[in-house]
């Protein structure tokens, strides 16, 4: 058996092969990181990535994988490649038999009828399910601060944030509590969470992957997507949950393309990719810049051909996000009524009609951010304004998109850091929702155009010693092209460094101590 | 584009069923402020002949067979209600009459 430090360290498609080869058993496996959560989620300066661990469950679907692959045979054969290997999932996303809650109060121990298909997705290949995972409330947020079970800290440097909305799924994947997890992307809730705490983040095509029992944000922005330490393990994810499904109504029928053999290609030569002109410089910390540059570096020498390209209207994209966002979550928080599932709060006093219920309710049960954007959006919606903010948001989507399309005339894949800076403080941001919206400036023009996004890990940044991520972007339903250039560039990035980047991160060993120490 | 202020949000507030204090409002009114004046330069950049886009990717409609599928059962269907009674939501008065 390999030591656990080492098990939990292994990629997911490594883990695969050992589990196949029967070299470890999917029971060990699972075992090892429920121990590491044990050790290094809990307590007051712990990672905080997990709202819930499912043990038993987890346990006992190891237990079957491992029994199947004993008894060897057609069923044996039958087994998925990820079969037996765990997973954390985003608390956005509803699960069967553990409680889900968005990260809000509203929904504090509410338990859903029925699984997201990704989730049974995830069942049907035999993944073992570790337990939920920390956000902001609603996926409202860029640091998991506005989390309603407080913030997850950055395994990297515990003061500080592990990115948002996913920083809980992000942070589970860098801390090794979890070789692989879910998050949903509205506006780079997957890629910047990745970005820094330096882990791979893929925000798919929009409608690639159905968003079937996922709490709904921005209905036209939202995407769920894969979290892994590598991009391969990431294309190993994505083949799993992505797919048409009938239960979503803006899911693609299109097949999936091979995005595993994507990631093996293995070459960029002649690949011509697009620097965004718009996305770096200015506003971007020095060590993003720099770390960047590298990256452009490696790929040019790789065969790769750089050019660069224009949009102009991304300048628009963030304040055209901002619009539509709040627009679609406040129609879509709407249902959160205290009637049909979640918190009831009664007034005070005066009397108990349902409105003034709905008012209690909403009041008590939804955090700052969520208020704020659920107003802003009621705004945007109303009579009179309707066409000044909505509308010319909605335009401005059109504007995004043609950019995009005219860049990838000349460009297969466009490149950018994933977020303008490393990772800021816990509290740093937490009074000026406008400095905290900027971080999303690199990630949101994907989400309005609906293109695939992935982000993967440039190094660190030279000031602070904290990852930088290198965003790629192609165009709709080419997600397979952000695998081939990812991989390729990863391997180069790794030939660099002598190993994966989050071989450099702290090994949180005084959380470790502490544990112990108790 | 008009300035957001207090009264517009203690409005939009109760449009939105969400109960303000005095001082949430005051605040909330001071941020959205800053927040709507960063996105005004939405409007200058769309022109009237820009068309809108709702969605993404452009899809066309589907049909089915209207036939039973899965359904869910009333004990499930209420699993999460703050309150029920003989397989209903138990809601509070609809009218101002309690």
């Amino acid at each position: 058996m390999t030591d656990t430090n080492e098990l939990i360290r292994l990629t997911a498609a490594a883990l695969a092969e050992k589990l196949a080869a029967g070299e470890v058993t999917s029971v060990e496996v699972t075992q090892a990181y429920l121990d590491r959560i044990a050790a290094v989620d809990g307590g007051e300066r712990g990672v905080n990535a997990f709202l819930h661990v499912n043990a038993e469950e987890a346990l006992a679907v190891a237990a079957e994988v491992d029994a199947l692959r004993a008894a060897g045979g057609a069923e044996a054969e039958a087994l998925h490649v990820l079969a037996g290997v765990p997973i954390a999932v985003k608390d956005l996303i509803v699960t069967v038999g553990q409680p889900t809650t968005a990260g809000s109060k509203i929904l504090e121990g509410w338990y859903s009828p029925y699984d997201a298909t990704v989730v049974e997705r995830l069942r049907a290949a035999k993944m073992p399910i570790l337990g939920k995972t920390n956000l902001d409330e609603f996926a409202m947020g860029s640091s998991t601060e506005h989390s309603a079970y407080g913030p997850t800290r950055n395994p990297w440097d515990l003061d500080r944030i592990p990115g948002g909305s996913g920083g809980g799924s992000a942070a589970a994947v860098a801390a090794f509590e979890a070789p692989l997890a879910l998050g949903t992307d509205t506006g780079g809730s997957i890629r910047q969470p990745g970005a820094v705490t330096g882990t791979v983040g893929v925000k798919p095509t929009y409608g690639s992957v159905s968003r079937y029992g996922a709490i709904a944000m921005a209905s036209s922005l939202d995407q769920i997507g894969p979290v892994s330490r590598t991009v391969l393990d990431s294309a190993l994810l994505h083949q799993v949950i992505g797919g048409h499904d009938s239960r979503d109504s803006t899911s693609l029928p299109d097949p999936l393309a091979d995005l595993v053999a994507a990631a093996k290609t293995g070459n960029v030569e002649g690949l011509r990719i697009g620097i965004i002109k718009e996305l770096h410089g200015e506003g971007y910390q020095a060590g993003v810049e720099n770390r960047f540059n590298d990256a452009l570096e490696l790929l040019k020498e790789a065969g790769a051909e750089i050019v660069e390209v224009s949009c102009p209207n991304f300048q628009y994209a963030l304040g055209a996000y901002y619009l539509i966002m709040p627009s679609e979550a406040s129609s879509n928080l709407a249902k959160f009524d205290g009637v049909r599932y979640g918190l009831r709060v009664l007034p005070e006093e005066g009397p108990m009609t349902i409105e003034r219920v709905m008012g209690a309710t909403r009041a008590a049960g939804f955090g700052d951010e969520v208020k704020r954007r659920i107003i802003l959006g009621t705004y945007a919606l109303s009579a009179g304004y309707y066409d000044a903010y909505y509308g010319s948001a909605q335009k401005v989507r059109t504007l995004v998109q043609r950019d995009f399309d005219a860049a990838f005339t000349v460009a297969d894949v466009l490149i950018s850091p994933t977020a303008p800076t490393t990772a800021f403080r816990l509290g740093e941001k937490l009074d000026d929702p406008l400095a905290m919206y900027l971080n999303d400036v690199a990630t949101i023009p994907a989400n309005l155009a609906g293109v695939p996004g992935l982000s993967l890990p440039g190094g660190l940044a030279d000031e602070d010693g904290l990852p930088v991520g290198i965003q790629l972007l192609a165009p709709a339903r080419e997600d397979a092209r952000l695998y081939r250039v990812g991989a390729v560039l990863e391997s180069l990035l790794e030939a660099k460094w002598g190993g994966p980047l989050l071989a450099q991160a702290p090994a949180l060993g005084e959380l470790v101590e502490a544990k112990e120490a108790k | 584009m008009a300035a957001i202020n207090r009264d517009d949000v203690a409005h939009l507030a109760r449009l939105a069923h969400i109960e303000m204090s005095a001082q949430e409002l005051d605040r909330m009114a001071g941020e959205l402020a800053v927040i709507v004046d960063s996105v005004k330069s939405v409007g200058e950049a769309a022109g009237g002949d820009v068309p809108a886009t709702s969605h993404p990717i452009p899809l066309t409609n589907v049909f089915r067979e209207d036939v039973v599928g899965h359904t869910f059962t009333a004990e499930q269907a209420l699993s999460g209600a703050p309150d029920s009674l003989d397989f209903r939501f138990k809601v509070p008065a609809i009218l101002d009459e309690a």
